[in-house]
């Protein structure tokens, strides 16, 4: 793979979390990085060796060279270039990646980019590398960005995620994808219908940074033990001690007046 | 607010005050150092003698622009002051540029703050193009040659052009920094070459294909030498002539070289003599909580506004410029004014502090926030301390300095809340006695 790898932690006896962040330098917009220092640490503090290799425009894409792969956003004219460069040199490795259980997390522009096609506020198509059953379109220059914090709630998850939104793109799903979740506070895919992200197979795309991961440790580690377990089958993790970020969980909740979990929501539903 | 029954009144009061300034306006405009570029020159204005017409600190959307001219008029219009500095929002300057024809416009630089208010940064840099219908064709444009962007975004402005930068590669950061906005060539999308960068994405930069790079220099800032946070002293050269002079200032960090060369570049095409900027700079005070020290209770704090990543990273290098292992307050708010959205907290490289600072307290709205990012920036649970409220914040952050050097990060709402605090304890005046 492409410059910029480097292994993180010493060697240890855990399995070892292999990373391929997509255009970590292009596609940055809204601290996505820190995605990738969660999923670093979280793997380092548990014994895990984890190696983070960035690809960045016109490198080759190894799929069997990572088992979770990311990336983020970017704005109109950074989308463009990475779109160019993902359907002329990375879609068809992603996609044996995904065929063969590999992990993809994609954000925000990165999650438009993953679908059949981005429509911008102006100017052509971008198409995309069709990894979910998805299309985004821009409803024009005029048209409001959908802004704000997001919380949604996920099917197996006790608590729901949290993050902020900022897209001016309306995602609509086909029948290849199920929403990530339901919104319970802010916009999501497009306002309109309820429903926010996508996934299908082990892909998973959201509008919500903030970025995601830190906040919301469970989905974290749920994407950890799915990439690790592609090599390792039913290798578990051990849990962290999570009080900050809970914290950090309560304070927004409570300032939305989004209720916790799953017990606090039988009312609502 | 004056300024909005102004405007509604009189559609034209921006134009009619304006015009009655003798010696005209300057605007400045960028997402960083605008209040303190603006007080720079307003500090040198009043050295020489001129009567500065200026809106408050924040107050830069075109009501707060109007509100200044307003409170500093008689009943018949007339202008109490002699030449106006504004600053002016970013989204706000094609709006008032027409109104206020400036003879000098300022572009310090553009990064990414707040983008969710503003939508996107190209978004920004095409509204400073389009302000050329309303420039006047004698204006002067004095623009950050060291930022792509701003270059890209008013080279083609009418009036001249006066560029300025930081000529000194021993300041040069080894590589490029994570939080560069300008990577790729706005032109054609290649990778910029950059020779050296000093922050973000300010540097010494080429196009590889189309040859698009660092025009250029009119007024360069030369033999730098950083004081940690006491300041910074360069030599100040302007081309051609070959006239210099050696300037020194209280404010630190080369993020502050910029607003004194900014400041410096519009007040010579101001008419001030070279010597006298020097001179002026040398007394100048930082406008409240860039980079103020503040007395309280015998020991000494210092507020460095922390808004984006990019100064954010430069103010952490300031704080961590050497001598005892400092205590640091951070205070982050999401309020619209510092940007509802934090995750630009995870671009700043908060992994610098780990084992670099004594104590580290954290407040505001999103003190839990902070604490989370501190945490995976590899800083022990024990250094991180969380107080939701201002005031025992900074009685903790007191408590803990002892001596030890104390710097306080705020984002804007959270600075004038910690200045209140400051204000009852009777440390610091109230914020519009500045």
């Amino acid at each position: 793979m492409g410059s910029g790898g480097e292994v993180l932690g010493a060697l240890t006896d855990g399995p070892a979390l292999r990373i391929c962040h997509l255009y970590p330098d292009l596609l940055n917009l809204y601290g996505d990085r820190g995605n990738i220092m969660v999923l670093t640490q979280r793997a380092r503090w548990r014994g895990m060796t984890v190696a983070v290799t960035g690809v960045g425009l016109g490198e080759p894409l190894d799929p069997a060279g990572a088992d979770l792969f990311f990336i983020g956003g970017g704005e109109d004219r950074q989308q463009r270039i990475a779109a160019d460069d993902l359907c002329r040199h990375k879609r068809g490795p992603l996609q044996d990646a995904v065929a063969d259980g590999a992990v993809v997390l994609a954000v925000c522009g990165g999650y438009q980019l993953v679908g059949r096609y981005y429509r911008p506020a102006e100017g052509e198509d971008l198409p995309g590398v069709g990894l979910l059953d998805l299309w985004t379109e821009h409803p024009g220059p005029a048209a409001r960005r959908l802004i704000g914090n997001l919380v949604i709630e996920v099917e197996g998850m006790d608590a729901p995620l949290i993050g902020f939104e900022n897209h001016g793109g309306r995602t609509r799903l086909g029948p290849g994808a199920r929403p990530l979740g339901r919104v319970l506070t802010g916009f999501g895919n497009n306002g309109e219908d309820g429903w926010e992200g996508a996934t299908d197979r082990r892909v998973y795309g959201t509008y919500l940074h903030g970025p995601l991961l830190p906040k919301n440790p469970a989905f974290a580690d749920r994407l950890i033990a799915e990439a690790v377990s592609r090599r390792h089958p039913g290798f578990a993790l051990a849990p962290l001690p999570d009080a900050n970020a809970a914290r950090a969980r309560e304070v927004m909740l409570a300032r939305l007046g989004t209720p916790a979990g799953k017990s606090a929501r039988a009312g609502v539903e | 607010m004056p300024g909005r029954v102004a405007r509604a009144v009189e559609p034209r009061v921006l134009p009619l005050l304006s015009r009655r300034l003798r010696y005209g306006s300057v605007i400045v405009a960028g997402t960083n150092g605008k209040t303190t570029t603006a007080r720079l020159l307003a500090h040198i204005m009043e050295a020489l003698g001129r009567v500065p017409v200026h809106n408050r600190a924040g107050a830069n959307l075109a009501a707060g622009i109007a509100s200044a001219l307003v409170e500093h008029a008689d009943l018949f219009g007339r202008p109490s002051g002699d030449v106006g500095i504004f600053e002016v929002d970013e989204a706000t300057v094609p709006r008032v540029v027409p109104h206020l024809a400036p003879r000098v416009m300022i572009f310090t630089n553009l990064f990414r703050d707040q983008l969710d208010r503003y939508g996107e940064i190209d978004h920004i840099a095409g509204l400073w193009r389009a302000t050329g219908e309303g420039l006047r064709a004698d204006a002067v444009v004095v623009a950050n040659g060291d930022d792509p962007l701003v270059y890209d975004a008013v080279r083609g402005l009418p009036g001249r052009l006066v560029t300025f930068g930081i000529e000194d590669e021993r300041h040069a950061l080894p590589a490029i920094e994570h939080t560069a906005e300008a990577r790729y060539c706005y032109r054609c999308g290649t990778p910029y070459a950059y020779t050296w960068t000093y922050f973000g994405h300010m540097g010494r930069y080429r196009c590889p294909t189309c040859g698009t790079g660092r025009p250029p220099i009119d007024l360069a800032a030369r033999d730098v030498v950083l004081a940690g946070a006491d300041g910074a002293s360069f030599t100040l050269a302007a081309s051609g002539g070959g006239r210099t002079a050696r300037i020194t200032t209280v404010l630190p960090g080369l993020y502050n070289v910029y607003n004194v060369l900014a400041a410096s570049a519009a007040a010579l095409e101001m008419g001030a003599p070279l010597d006298r900027v020097a001179e002026a700079l040398a007394s100048f005070a930082p406008a409240f909580g860039r980079a103020e020290r503040v007395v309280v209770g015998g020991a000494e704090l210092r507020m460095l506004l922390s808004k984006n990543p990019a100064g954010f990273n430069e103010v952490l290098r300031t704080v961590l410029s050497g001598g005892p292992l400092p205590v640091v307050l951070i205070a982050i708010n999401d309020n619209i004014a510092d940007g509802r959205d934090v995750s630009w907290l995870w671009d700043v490289e908060f992994e610098m502090l780990a084992g670099r600072v004594a104590h580290v307290v954290v407040t505001g709205l999103r003190a839990e926030d902070i604490a989370l990012r501190l945490r995976y920036a590899g800083m022990a649970d024990g250094a991180i301390e969380v107080q939701r409220d201002y005031e025992p914040a900074l009685r903790a952050a007191l408590a803990r300095a002892a001596g030890r050097p104390l710097f306080v990060l705020p984002t804007y709402t959270a600075m004038l809340a910690l200045r209140e605090v400051l204000q009852r304890w009777g440390a610091v005046g109230r914020f519009w006695e500045h």
